[in-house]
């Protein structure tokens, strides 16, 4: 065995608790998130894999339950708009009008009610049977994310302030400081233009890379205790199974909630007057 | 073979690393969900919820409205009953005064009559108390005659000078009595 994806669609095993095949606990490790490609040659970058195939699915699911529900939208609304509307309004108002305000937020609703319905999209692919994957667990998208969120807020700095501004903006230039400005202002340009898009990214991707980790090692384990005294601790496994997905639930929602309100805090500090 | 192994050998793949392929193809996906929520659901939603804010303070206005108009026509209800009572004291006043009016007239009336009667009866009695005079003058005049001739004598029977005798006294008594007045 090495790093090498030993996966198409799902992890496999067959190994079980008391028997002498030789095959000890398949403890799940970075290579339960690597895939052979369903189309294509995984050693160039010309091929198709499960994480692209559930992150265009799921972008089309997004798309389509939108469609269904705003296509044609009326002024007394059915059941799916009503539940739609609830989801884009909590953003509206509860994410962009809160952080950045209405007169200002009103043009970055689009963006941020896209992100949040698409990330949450991907981190739901995790508990969605079958598919069991959380396509966010895979750095390139969030980081995608967090890349389209850093151009927007920075082009915006650089735009509302001019060079300078943007620059006195993204530094926290403050005279006070003293003989500490240069020491400040380098570790706020490290932290803003370096790290902040950088741990945009990881947070969401580390999240969701535990959660998968955490639901495959109770699977596995629920699996391979399956045999003989084990049985009693494969139940207690499976309970934990249950327990883990219901907290990913609540996770997925949470991370892609604390992804857009960063976006949103992000956009909102490029807007803001140097102080 | 050991985990030891495994993970040793997958340090190779660090996970903090983006693949390519899979960078584009999520930048695609994420394009394609912002395209189409940005191009037209959005805004169709947006449309539908002004729609609908105009809709619920239309409704709002309508009813100020509504109650503006009550409230008009209340107040012009109110001012047509105070009208309406204004007339009524009016007429009442007037009728009042017509009718005290009236009593006037019928006590001047009534007044007036009285004195007419009593007048008339005045007149009566002075036509009666002359007519009375009159006849008490000549029986007056008689009886002393009578009684004249009876201690004078037939002489005076004549009747001429009877009448002129008997006048010259009543008028020597009525200026008597005249200038005793």
């Amino acid at each position: 065995m090495s790093a090498d994806p030993t996966q198409v669609l799902a992890f496999e095993t067959d190994c079980h608790i008391f028997e002498n095949n030789g095959c000890g606990f398949p403890a799940p490790g970075l290579h339960s998130f690597l895939f052979e490609p369903l189309w294509g040659d995984g050693d160039s970058n010309l091929y198709f894999n499960k994480t692209m195939l559930l992150a265009l699915l799921g972008s089309v699911i997004v798309v389509a339950f939108f469609w269904a529900a705003f296509r044609k939208p009326k002024v007394v609304p059915g059941k799916l708009q009503m539940v739609a509307e609830a989801g884009y309004d909590f953003i509206r108002r509860g994410v962009v009008y809160e952080t950045i305000g209405k007169k200002e937020g009103e043009k970055y609703v689009p963006l941020v009610v896209s992100l949040f319905f698409f990330v949450w999209m991907m981190n739901l692919w995790s508990i969605i049977p079958v598919a069991q994957f959380p396509v966010t667990a895979i750095i390139s998208y969030p980081a995608v994310l967090a890349g389209i969120v850093y151009v927007v807020w920075v082009s915006l700095t650089f735009k509302r302030h001019g060079f300078v501004g943007a620059f006195k903006n993204i530094s926290g230039y403050d005279k006070s400081l003293g003989p500490v400005l240069p020491l400040a202002m380098f570790i706020e340009l490290l932290s803003n233009l370096i790290v902040r898009p950088f741990t945009h990214a990881v947070r969401l991707f580390a999240n969701m890379f535990a959660g998968h980790t955490l639901l495959l090692l109770f699977t596995i384990a629920t699996w391979y205790l399956l045999n003989g005294l084990g049985i009693v601790y494969s139940g207690v496994s499976f309970i934990m199974v249950i327990v883990m997905t219901a907290f990913e639930l609540f996770i997925q929602a949470l991370q892609a909630y604390v992804f857009v309100l960063l976006t949103c805090t992000f956009i909102q500090g490029a807007l803001a007057e140097h102080h | 073979m050991s985990h030891l192994l495994i993970l040793a050998a997958e340090e190779k793949e660090n996970p903090l690393i983006p693949p390519i392929p899979e960078l584009v193809i999520g930048l695609l996906a994420f394009v394609i969900v912002f395209g189409f929520l940005a191009w037209k659901l959005l805004p169709n939603i947006n449309k539908v919820l002004e729609q609908r804010r105009e809709a619920i303070e239309g409704g709002i206005e309508k009813a100020e409205a509504a109650q503006t108009e009550a409230q008009s026509v209340l107040e012009q209800y109110k001012a047509q009953l105070a009208e309406a009572r204004h007339e009524a004291a009016r007429l009442r006043q007037e009728a009042t005064e017509q009718g005290a009016t009236l009593i006037a007239e019928m006590r001047a009336e009534g007044q007036r009559q009285r004195e007419e009667i009593v007048a008339a009866g005045h007149t009566q009695i002075e036509a009666d108390r002359k007519a009375a005079a009159q006849a008490l003058r000549q029986d007056v005049g008689h009886l002393a005659t009578d009684l004249a001739g009876k201690l004078v004598g037939e002489s005076l029977e004549d009747h001429a000078r009877q009448s002129r005798v008997i006048d010259r006294f009543l008028s020597e008594l009525e200026e008597k009595a005249e200038a005793a007045r």
